[in-house]
Protein backbone atom coordinates (compact mmCIF):
# COMPACT_ATOMS: atom_id res chain seq x y z
CA UNK A 1 0.00 0.00 0.00
CA UNK A 2 2.69 2.46 1.05
CA UNK A 3 4.52 1.83 -2.21
CA UNK A 4 1.54 2.96 -4.23
CA UNK A 5 1.03 6.03 -2.08
CA UNK A 6 4.64 7.11 -2.55
CA UNK A 7 4.38 6.24 -6.22
CA UNK A 8 1.32 8.50 -6.51
CA UNK A 9 3.21 11.31 -4.81
CA UNK A 10 6.10 10.78 -7.23
CA UNK A 11 3.72 10.83 -10.18
CA UNK A 12 2.27 14.15 -9.02
CA UNK A 13 5.75 15.63 -8.51
CA UNK A 14 6.84 14.47 -11.97
CA UNK A 15 3.74 15.86 -13.61
CA UNK A 16 4.20 19.18 -11.82
CA UNK A 17 7.86 19.29 -12.83
CA UNK A 18 7.16 18.64 -16.49
CA UNK A 19 4.20 20.99 -16.37
CA UNK A 20 6.29 23.83 -15.01
CA UNK A 21 8.93 23.15 -17.64
CA UNK A 22 6.20 23.26 -20.27
CA UNK A 23 5.12 26.69 -19.08
CA UNK A 24 8.65 28.09 -19.05
CA UNK A 25 10.38 26.28 -21.92
CA UNK A 26 7.56 25.74 -24.40
CA UNK A 27 5.11 28.53 -23.69
CA UNK A 28 8.03 30.76 -22.70
CA UNK A 29 6.46 32.16 -19.54
CA UNK A 30 9.23 33.64 -17.43
CA UNK A 31 9.13 32.15 -13.93
CA UNK A 32 8.99 34.78 -11.20
CA UNK A 33 10.97 34.56 -7.97
CA UNK A 34 8.23 32.76 -6.02
CA UNK A 35 7.85 30.27 -8.89
CA UNK A 36 11.55 29.49 -8.58
CA UNK A 37 11.24 28.84 -4.87
CA UNK A 38 8.41 26.42 -5.54
CA UNK A 39 10.46 24.72 -8.24
CA UNK A 40 13.31 24.33 -5.79
CA UNK A 41 10.93 22.43 -3.51
CA UNK A 42 9.25 20.41 -6.27
CA UNK A 43 12.06 19.20 -8.56
CA UNK A 44 14.08 17.27 -5.94
CA UNK A 45 10.94 15.38 -4.91
CA UNK A 46 10.99 13.60 -8.28
CA UNK A 47 14.37 12.06 -7.46
CA UNK A 48 13.97 11.60 -3.71
CA UNK A 49 10.57 9.88 -3.98
CA UNK A 50 11.85 7.68 -6.81
CA UNK A 51 14.79 6.57 -4.67
CA UNK A 52 12.36 5.75 -1.86
CA UNK A 53 10.46 3.40 -4.18
CA UNK A 54 13.32 1.01 -5.01
CA UNK A 55 13.50 -0.66 -2.60
CA UNK A 56 10.53 0.70 -0.69
CA UNK A 57 11.77 2.89 2.14
CA UNK A 58 9.08 4.64 4.23
CA UNK A 59 11.82 6.85 5.66
CA UNK A 60 11.60 8.77 2.40
CA UNK A 61 8.63 10.53 3.97
CA UNK A 62 10.93 12.17 6.49
CA UNK A 63 13.17 13.52 3.74
CA UNK A 64 10.37 14.66 1.44
CA UNK A 65 7.93 16.28 3.85
CA UNK A 66 10.24 19.21 4.54
CA UNK A 67 10.31 20.03 0.85
CA UNK A 68 6.62 19.51 0.19
CA UNK A 69 5.53 21.59 3.18
CA UNK A 70 7.89 24.46 2.27
CA UNK A 71 6.54 24.35 -1.27
CA UNK A 72 2.99 24.33 0.02
CA UNK A 73 3.59 27.41 2.16
CA UNK A 74 5.14 29.34 -0.72
CA UNK A 75 2.40 28.34 -3.15
CA UNK A 76 -0.31 29.40 -0.67
CA UNK A 77 1.40 32.75 -0.28
CA UNK A 78 1.72 33.08 -4.08
CA UNK A 79 -1.94 32.20 -4.61
CA UNK A 80 -3.04 34.74 -2.00
CA UNK A 81 -0.99 37.30 -3.89
CA UNK A 82 -2.78 36.42 -7.12
CA UNK A 83 -6.14 36.58 -5.42
CA UNK A 84 -5.12 40.02 -4.12
CA UNK A 85 -5.67 38.96 -0.52
CA UNK A 86 -2.06 39.93 0.17
CA UNK A 87 -1.34 43.39 -1.22
CA UNK A 88 1.20 43.80 -4.00
CA UNK A 89 3.43 46.02 -1.89
CA UNK A 90 4.18 43.02 0.30
CA UNK A 91 5.76 41.25 -2.66
CA UNK A 92 9.35 40.10 -2.40
CA UNK A 93 10.03 40.52 -6.15
CA UNK A 94 12.20 43.43 -7.11
CA UNK A 95 13.02 43.11 -10.78
CA UNK A 96 12.13 41.01 -13.74
CA UNK A 97 8.74 39.34 -13.68
CA UNK A 98 6.47 40.53 -10.90
CA UNK A 99 4.97 37.61 -8.99
CA UNK A 100 1.53 39.15 -9.36
CA UNK A 101 1.63 38.48 -13.11
CA UNK A 102 -1.13 35.98 -13.90
CA UNK A 103 -0.12 33.94 -16.94
CA UNK A 104 -2.94 31.46 -17.16
CA UNK A 105 -6.40 31.54 -15.69
CA UNK A 106 -8.41 28.45 -16.54
CA UNK A 107 -12.08 28.45 -15.59
CA UNK A 108 -11.59 31.73 -13.80
CA UNK A 109 -9.65 30.40 -10.84
CA UNK A 110 -6.98 27.90 -11.89
CA UNK A 111 -3.70 29.79 -12.04
CA UNK A 112 -0.16 28.38 -11.99
CA UNK A 113 0.31 28.88 -8.21
CA UNK A 114 -3.06 27.19 -7.61
CA UNK A 115 -1.88 24.18 -9.62
CA UNK A 116 1.32 24.19 -7.63
CA UNK A 117 -0.58 24.46 -4.36
CA UNK A 118 -2.80 21.49 -5.26
CA UNK A 119 0.25 19.41 -6.19
CA UNK A 120 2.10 20.22 -2.97
CA UNK A 121 -1.03 19.64 -0.88
CA UNK A 122 -1.66 16.22 -2.46
CA UNK A 123 1.96 15.16 -2.06
CA UNK A 124 1.98 16.32 1.57
CA UNK A 125 -1.28 14.50 2.31
CA UNK A 126 -0.05 11.26 0.70
CA UNK A 127 3.19 11.44 2.66
CA UNK A 128 1.30 11.94 5.91
CA UNK A 129 -0.80 8.86 5.18
CA UNK A 130 2.36 6.85 4.54
CA UNK A 131 3.78 8.10 7.81
CA UNK A 132 0.63 7.13 9.69
CA UNK A 133 0.64 3.68 8.10
CA UNK A 134 4.25 3.01 8.97
CA UNK A 135 3.77 4.20 12.56
CA UNK A 136 0.90 1.75 12.98
CA UNK A 137 2.95 -1.19 11.75
CA UNK B 1 9.48 -5.67 -7.78
CA UNK B 2 9.59 -6.20 -11.53
CA UNK B 3 6.01 -5.04 -12.04
CA UNK B 4 6.72 -2.00 -9.92
CA UNK B 5 9.76 -1.13 -11.99
CA UNK B 6 7.57 -1.55 -15.04
CA UNK B 7 4.93 0.79 -13.62
CA UNK B 8 7.51 3.50 -12.93
CA UNK B 9 9.27 3.07 -16.28
CA UNK B 10 5.93 3.14 -18.06
CA UNK B 11 4.95 6.31 -16.24
CA UNK B 12 8.24 7.99 -17.11
CA UNK B 13 7.84 7.15 -20.78
CA UNK B 14 4.21 8.23 -20.81
CA UNK B 15 4.92 11.54 -19.08
CA UNK B 16 7.78 12.36 -21.41
CA UNK B 17 5.78 11.35 -24.45
CA UNK B 18 2.91 13.61 -23.35
CA UNK B 19 5.38 16.43 -22.80
CA UNK B 20 6.82 16.13 -26.30
CA UNK B 21 3.46 15.72 -27.91
CA UNK B 22 2.11 18.79 -26.10
CA UNK B 23 5.21 20.83 -27.05
CA UNK B 24 4.84 19.90 -30.69
CA UNK B 25 1.15 20.65 -30.83
CA UNK B 26 1.56 23.92 -28.94
CA UNK B 27 4.29 25.11 -31.32
CA UNK B 28 2.23 24.14 -34.34
CA UNK B 29 -0.79 25.95 -33.01
CA UNK B 30 1.27 29.07 -32.34
CA UNK B 31 2.75 28.90 -35.80
CA UNK B 32 -0.69 28.59 -37.39
CA UNK B 33 -2.07 31.40 -35.24
CA UNK B 34 0.77 33.74 -36.17
CA UNK B 35 0.54 32.65 -39.81
CA UNK B 36 -3.11 33.65 -39.93
CA UNK B 37 -2.23 36.98 -38.29
CA UNK B 38 0.36 37.48 -41.02
CA UNK B 39 -2.20 36.90 -43.76
CA UNK B 40 -4.73 39.19 -42.17
CA UNK B 41 -2.49 42.00 -41.12
CA UNK B 42 0.91 42.70 -42.68
CA UNK B 43 1.13 45.94 -40.72
CA UNK B 44 1.25 44.00 -37.47
CA UNK B 45 4.64 42.56 -38.45
CA UNK B 46 6.09 45.48 -40.37
CA UNK B 47 4.38 48.80 -39.76
CA UNK B 48 5.29 51.61 -42.10
CA UNK B 49 7.16 53.53 -39.44
CA UNK B 50 9.66 50.75 -38.65
CA UNK B 51 13.27 51.16 -39.74
CA UNK B 52 14.08 48.91 -42.67
CA UNK B 53 16.99 47.95 -44.87
CA UNK B 54 16.57 46.61 -48.39
CA UNK B 55 13.97 46.75 -51.13
CA UNK B 56 10.31 47.11 -50.34
CA UNK B 57 9.55 44.58 -53.09
CA UNK B 58 11.97 41.97 -51.79
CA UNK B 59 10.35 38.51 -51.76
CA UNK B 60 11.53 37.88 -48.21
CA UNK B 61 10.81 40.17 -45.33
CA UNK B 62 12.84 39.48 -42.22
CA UNK B 63 11.37 41.08 -39.13
CA UNK B 64 13.64 41.21 -36.11
CA UNK B 65 12.40 42.09 -32.66
CA UNK B 66 15.45 43.31 -30.81
CA UNK B 67 16.51 45.07 -27.69
CA UNK B 68 19.60 47.30 -27.87
CA UNK B 69 20.56 46.12 -24.39
CA UNK B 70 20.28 42.39 -25.14
CA UNK B 71 23.60 40.56 -25.42
CA UNK B 72 22.38 37.91 -27.82
CA UNK B 73 21.04 40.62 -30.13
CA UNK B 74 24.50 42.17 -30.09
CA UNK B 75 26.22 38.87 -30.82
CA UNK B 76 23.73 37.96 -33.53
CA UNK B 77 23.64 41.31 -35.29
CA UNK B 78 26.73 40.67 -37.49
CA UNK B 79 25.05 37.51 -38.76
CA UNK B 80 21.97 39.50 -39.65
CA UNK B 81 24.20 41.82 -41.65
CA UNK B 82 25.79 38.82 -43.37
CA UNK B 83 22.35 37.51 -44.25
CA UNK B 84 21.46 40.89 -45.78
CA UNK B 85 24.68 40.85 -47.85
CA UNK B 86 24.16 37.28 -48.91
CA UNK B 87 20.58 37.63 -50.13
CA UNK B 88 20.99 41.18 -51.46
CA UNK B 89 17.85 42.56 -53.06
CA UNK B 90 15.88 39.43 -52.21
CA UNK B 91 15.56 40.40 -48.57
CA UNK B 92 14.37 43.30 -46.49
CA UNK B 93 15.13 43.72 -42.80
CA UNK B 94 12.57 45.38 -40.56
CA UNK B 95 13.60 46.28 -37.02
CA UNK B 96 11.05 46.21 -34.22
CA UNK B 97 11.69 46.78 -30.55
CA UNK B 98 11.12 44.49 -27.60
CA UNK B 99 12.55 46.62 -24.78
CA UNK B 100 12.82 43.95 -22.11
CA UNK B 101 15.77 45.35 -20.14
CA UNK B 102 16.04 48.08 -17.58
CA UNK B 103 17.51 50.83 -19.73
CA UNK B 104 16.39 49.66 -23.14
CA UNK B 105 13.47 52.07 -23.33
CA UNK B 106 15.86 54.98 -23.06
CA UNK B 107 18.18 53.51 -25.69
CA UNK B 108 15.30 52.80 -28.06
CA UNK B 109 14.06 56.38 -27.79
CA UNK B 110 17.53 57.67 -28.55
CA UNK B 111 17.89 55.34 -31.52
CA UNK B 112 14.55 56.42 -32.93
CA UNK B 113 15.59 60.05 -32.54
CA UNK B 114 18.76 59.47 -34.59
CA UNK B 115 16.65 58.59 -37.61
CA UNK B 116 15.97 62.17 -38.62
CA UNK B 117 19.73 62.65 -38.90
CA UNK B 118 20.05 59.52 -41.04
CA UNK B 119 22.32 58.04 -38.42
CA UNK B 120 20.05 55.23 -37.32
CA UNK B 121 21.89 52.16 -38.61
CA UNK B 122 25.23 53.60 -37.68
CA UNK B 123 24.00 54.33 -34.16
CA UNK B 124 22.43 50.90 -33.74
CA UNK B 125 25.65 49.23 -34.81
CA UNK B 126 27.77 51.46 -32.63
CA UNK B 127 25.59 50.88 -29.57
CA UNK B 128 25.68 47.14 -30.16
CA UNK B 129 29.42 47.13 -30.65
CA UNK B 130 29.97 49.10 -27.44
CA UNK B 131 27.17 47.54 -25.47
CA UNK B 132 29.40 46.47 -22.54
CA UNK B 133 30.29 50.14 -21.97
CA UNK B 134 26.76 51.41 -21.47
CA UNK B 135 24.61 48.36 -20.75
CA UNK B 136 26.45 46.25 -18.21
CA UNK B 137 23.60 44.68 -16.26
CA UNK B 138 25.38 45.05 -12.94
CA UNK B 139 26.70 48.50 -13.55
CA UNK B 140 24.72 50.21 -16.30
CA UNK B 141 25.94 53.59 -17.47
CA UNK B 142 23.25 54.81 -19.85
CA UNK B 143 24.80 58.28 -19.88
CA UNK B 144 27.73 56.79 -21.82
CA UNK B 145 25.45 56.51 -24.83
CA UNK B 146 25.98 60.22 -25.46
CA UNK B 147 29.77 59.82 -25.61
CA UNK B 148 29.39 56.94 -28.01
CA UNK B 149 27.03 58.83 -30.29
CA UNK B 150 29.40 61.79 -30.33
CA UNK B 151 32.05 59.48 -31.78
CA UNK B 152 29.92 58.97 -34.87
CA UNK B 153 28.98 62.65 -35.18
CA UNK B 154 25.38 62.46 -34.05
CA UNK B 155 23.92 65.82 -33.08
CA UNK B 156 23.21 65.10 -29.43
CA UNK B 157 21.16 68.22 -28.78
CA UNK B 158 18.79 67.35 -31.59
CA UNK B 159 18.37 63.82 -30.26
CA UNK B 160 17.67 65.11 -26.76
CA UNK B 161 15.04 67.45 -28.16
CA UNK B 162 13.15 64.83 -30.12
CA UNK B 163 13.60 61.58 -28.21
CA UNK B 164 10.65 62.26 -25.92
CA UNK B 165 8.28 63.20 -28.74
CA UNK B 166 4.79 61.76 -28.79
CA UNK B 167 5.45 60.22 -32.22
CA UNK B 168 8.34 58.16 -30.95
CA UNK B 169 6.47 57.09 -27.83
CA UNK B 170 3.51 55.99 -29.93
CA UNK B 171 5.71 53.95 -32.28
CA UNK B 172 7.43 52.19 -29.41
CA UNK B 173 4.09 51.50 -27.78
CA UNK B 174 2.84 49.93 -30.98
CA UNK B 175 5.90 47.69 -31.05
CA UNK B 176 5.26 46.66 -27.46
CA UNK B 177 1.66 45.83 -28.36
CA UNK B 178 2.93 43.67 -31.22
CA UNK B 179 5.29 41.92 -28.81
CA UNK B 180 2.25 40.83 -26.80
CA UNK B 181 0.12 39.91 -29.76
CA UNK B 182 2.82 37.91 -31.51
CA UNK B 183 3.93 36.19 -28.33
CA UNK B 184 7.49 37.53 -28.50
CA UNK B 185 9.14 36.57 -25.22
CA UNK B 186 12.79 36.45 -26.14
CA UNK B 187 15.14 38.71 -28.02
CA UNK B 188 16.12 38.48 -30.75
CA UNK B 189 12.93 37.05 -32.23
CA UNK B 190 12.60 36.65 -35.97
CA UNK B 191 9.67 36.41 -38.35
CA UNK B 192 10.26 35.56 -42.00
CA UNK B 193 7.29 36.62 -44.11
CA UNK B 194 5.21 36.30 -40.98
CA UNK B 195 6.50 32.85 -40.09
CA UNK B 196 8.10 32.72 -36.65
CA UNK B 197 11.57 31.26 -36.18
CA UNK B 198 10.60 28.55 -33.72
CA UNK B 199 14.05 27.38 -32.77
CA UNK B 200 16.65 30.11 -32.40
CA UNK B 201 19.85 29.67 -34.39
CA UNK B 202 21.62 30.88 -37.52
CA UNK B 203 21.14 27.65 -39.45
CA UNK B 204 17.48 27.53 -38.56
CA UNK B 205 17.03 31.14 -39.64
CA UNK B 206 18.80 30.52 -42.97
CA UNK B 207 16.64 27.44 -43.55
CA UNK B 208 13.48 29.46 -42.94
CA UNK B 209 14.63 32.21 -45.32
CA UNK B 210 15.55 29.69 -48.01
CA UNK B 211 12.19 28.04 -47.61
CA UNK B 212 10.36 31.33 -48.10
CA UNK B 213 12.56 32.18 -51.10
CA UNK B 214 11.75 28.85 -52.68
CA UNK B 215 8.06 29.48 -52.14
CA UNK B 216 8.23 32.88 -53.79
CA UNK B 217 10.22 31.47 -56.73
CA UNK B 218 7.76 28.69 -57.38
CA UNK B 219 4.88 31.12 -56.96
CA UNK B 220 6.00 33.12 -59.96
Amino acid sequence: MNWYLIFAAWLIASTATLGSLFFSEVMLFMPCVLCWYQRIAMYPLVLILLLGLFPLDPKVVKYSLGLSISGLVISVYHSLLHLKIIPESAMPCVQGVPCSTVYINWLGFITIPILSMVAFALITALLFIVRKNSNEN
Amino acid sequence: MKTKLGIVAGSVITLIAIFYWASGSFKNKESVRIGSLADANKELFAPKYSPRLGHDEAPVQLVEFLDPECETCRVFYPYVKQILDRYGDKIQLVVRYAPFHRNSMNAVKILEATREQNKYWMSLEHLFANQPIWADHHNPKPEKIWDLLLQIDVDIEKVKNTMNNQDIAARIQQDINAVDELGVRKTPSFFVNGRPLLEFGLDQLLALIDDELKKSNSGR
